[in-house]
């Protein structure tokens, strides 16, 4: 838990120890504490169906805690309805009202708290500018494209100057490469305008992309919360090695611990050494856990061939700027290794054909030990 | 040559049933002809010629013993000018549009609530509402006529209770012809508003609740405009028939309350002067005209 990014800004919203129970009995969101920061792009990220929506919707004011408390700006949310929390939300499907102008739709938030008319339309008219949508004032919702109407999501919601903006998957109807392009948009969106973004995803690249800060969630549970490098690089439980980015698991035991590095036997007995952050006893039951682009692969018959694990590989797939070799090391185990291509050839350098008895390798620091 | 008549035995023996159904593949005008033929002709049969005879009518005089006598004369359409009879129209149009906005102000909770129950009830309740058309319409004015009376049930029932010294009158007033205007339309003011509210994607209330807007703003500025399709749509089917309405008036008003159709009835059976029931039914229909038009201007400035 934690991140690099130090405490010294204020929190602006906290969850403690934040349950809910939907009246079908199913537990949506349990027991999840969370501290999230001024100006930080949070993101909550997991599969569907793992509380992420109902987190939001909770911090949104449009469902209520079972247990625990919401607080923004350090006050005590409570039943405190959706119009009187200083937060606005960006829906999934845009939820732009279709009888009103684009004018209209990012007005409204302004005529509802009674702004001055000539402060509404100077507003309105920056917040389009933002989005990049200035001239866009008379058209109707359904005369714009999917990434317009995403941007007039936006601007809606910016105009009212919250102090923090909760995202529900908000580019998940685009697609691919507009997506792309709007991770983007809205990083450099939110670090110009500062506000605390909240974003709901279930793209790890997405969350990868834009986020300060990464809490993993799974089956109403927060497992990890940090940095996009640490959720990446130091995964802290096998479901998160998993849901981010690949992973090789191997299971093994602890045969020898020699300070901050284990010594795990792996796939028939074979010695892989691991660097550890806690202190492992020796015979326990653990998962080695490797990313393919970490594993080096080596032909045998090389010179000076050496390695931690030895195979033979059993499929080549060439992927343009990587090759992905997957080796079976035993009748039980397969390693998958991501390979980049030569750089300096044309053709990508050689590849290793399909049989190659091969030597895996990676340095200690590469490989992760998770107990589940 | 024998081959080529067998792989093309249609040129051959084509039947006239292969004939015509090329012909309406090829001709468009032939299939929407024999498409909408039989409804064209049952509408042309059924309500075009009587209207027409009628139309005709409105302009005749009256003759010796309720005949018509023909003479073009526009006096039917300015009799009508008289306050007893535009006293009728202005009655007639008063009580509709009571009773629409009566059923307005009942069937659109009852309608948001039904499109708002859980899945597995909504067909259920929508069933309820149908289920007094099950019952012939005048078997349930009579019933309706059972409760008013003055030593009917509620005025039994208040007698008993002590509220009221002597029965109040209920039958035979505006009251009870509303009452049963309310009663047997408001079904077809529920029905289409169900139908806007159910399509009403509701994640738009949430995005206004989250904007700012409490429940009242909600309602006038979000939900009503985007359901006003279904509004207008039950205002009309209860407005038309219930300005046009003539067993409810005629029962629950007991001729003390005279609606338009009261009238024409009466001139047609009673007083047997065709050709100014005719004006009066020309009057209702210029009535029902403006009300569709009214509602279609309405639609087509608020397109949603």
């Amino acid at each position: 838990m934690g991140g690099f990014a130090p405490l010294d800004r204020p929190i602006d919203v906290e969850l403690i120890d934040v349950t809910k129970v939907f009246d079908s009995g199913v537990v949506a969101v349990d027991r999840v504490t969370l501290q999230i920061q001024q100006g930080e792009f949070f993101s909550l990220l997991g599969p569907s169906g793992c509380g992420k929506t109902t987190t939001l919707r909770m911090i949104a004011g449009f469902e209520h805690p079972t247990a625990g408390e919401v607080r923004i700006e350090g006050r005590p949310m409570g039943h405190t309805p959706p119009f009187r929390r200083n937060v606005n939300t960006v829906f999934q499907n845009y939820a732009l009202f279709p009888h009103m102008t684009v004018f209209e739709n990012v007005a409204f938030g302004l005529r509802m708290k009674r702004v001055p008319r000539d402060e509404i339309s100077r507003r309105v008219r920056e917040a389009l500018q933002l989005v990049r949508l200035s001239g866009f004032e008379e058209r109707y919702p359904r005369q714009l494209s999917g990434g317009q109407q995403q941007r007039v999501a936006l601007a809606r919601a910016l105009v009212n100057r919250p102090r923090v903006l909760l995202l529900d998957e908000p580019l998940g109807a685009l697609d691919l490469k507009l997506r792309k392009e709007m991770q983007l948009e809205l990083k450099h969106l939110q670090m110009t305008v500062g506000i605390t973004f909240i974003y709901v995803t279930h793209d790890q690249e997405e969350a990868l992309t834009m986020s300060d800060r990464i809490a993993v969630m799974n089956a109403g549970r927060v497992l990890q919360v940090g940095t996009p490098i640490e959720i990446y690089e130091r995964p802290t439980s096998r479901f998160v090695a998993d849901f981010i980015g690949e992973t090789n698991f191997l299971s093994g035991r602890v045969d020898d611990v020699e300070r901050d590095t284990a010594t795990v036997l792996v796939a028939g007995n074979r010695p892989v050494r691991v660097r550890i952050d806690e202190p492992l006893s020796v015979g326990s039951e653990v998962t080695v856990a490797v990313r393919p682009e970490k594993v080096q692969i080596v032909p045998l018959e090389a010179p000076g061939a050496d390695g931690l694990l030895r195979g033979r590989v059993e499929e080549v797939i060439y992927i343009g700027t990587d090759t992905f070799y997957v080796v079976r090391i035993d009748e039980t185990t397969t390693v998958r290794v991501r390979s980049q291509n030569d750089r300096n050839r044309l053709d990508g350098g050689q590849l290793l054909p399909i049989g190659t008895a091969v030597a895996l390798s990676w340095a200690p620091d590469a490989a992760r030990v998770l107990l589940d | 040559m024998a081959i080529v008549e067998r792989i093309r035995p249609s040129e051959r023996s084509r039947s006239w049933r292969e004939r015509l159904g090329d012909a309406i593949r090829q001709h468009e005008g032939l299939r929407a002809l024999l498409l909408a033929g039989p409804g064209g002709l049952w509408l042309l049969l059924f309500f075009l010629l009587p209207t027409a005879i009628v139309f005709a009518y409105s302009f005749a005089r009256r003759g010796p013993y309720g005949t018509v006598s023909w003479a073009f004369t526009l006096e039917n359409y300015v009799r009508f000018f008289d306050w007893l009879y535009i006293r009728v129209f202005l009655v007639s149009v008063w009580l509709a549009l009571l009773t629409t906005v009566i059923c307005l102000l009942i069937g659109y909770p009852f309608a948001f609530v039904i499109a708002r129950s859980p899945r597995r009830w909504r067909n259920a309740l929508l069933v309820l509402v149908l289920i007094p058309f099950w019952t012939n319409f005048l078997v349930r004015t009579y019933a309706i006529m059972l409760l008013l009376r003055s030593d009917g049930l509620i005025n039994n029932a208040l007698q008993w209770l002590g509220l009221i010294d002597r029965p109040l009158t209920m039958l035979f007033t505006p009251f009870a012809v509303v009452l049963g205007l309310v009663y047997g339309y408001l079904p077809f003011m529920i029905l289409p508003i169900y139908a806007s509210i159910e399509k009403f994607d509701f994640t738009l209330v949430e995005a206004a609740q989250d904007l700012g807007a409490d429940t009242w703003q909600v309602f006038w500025r979000v939900l009503l405009p985007l359901t006003l399709p279904g509004v207008l749509a039950g205002s009309i089917l209860v407005f038309i028939p219930s300005v046009g309405a003539f067993v409810t008036p005629d029962l629950l008003g007991g001729g003390k309350v005279v609606m338009i159709a009261n009238l024409i009835n009466q001139q047609f059976l009673t007083v047997r002067h065709w050709p100014f029931g005719s004006a009066v039914s020309f009057v209702l229909m210029a009535i029902v005209l403006a009300a569709t038009m009214l509602y279609f201007r309405i639609g087509e400035t608020r397109r949603i």
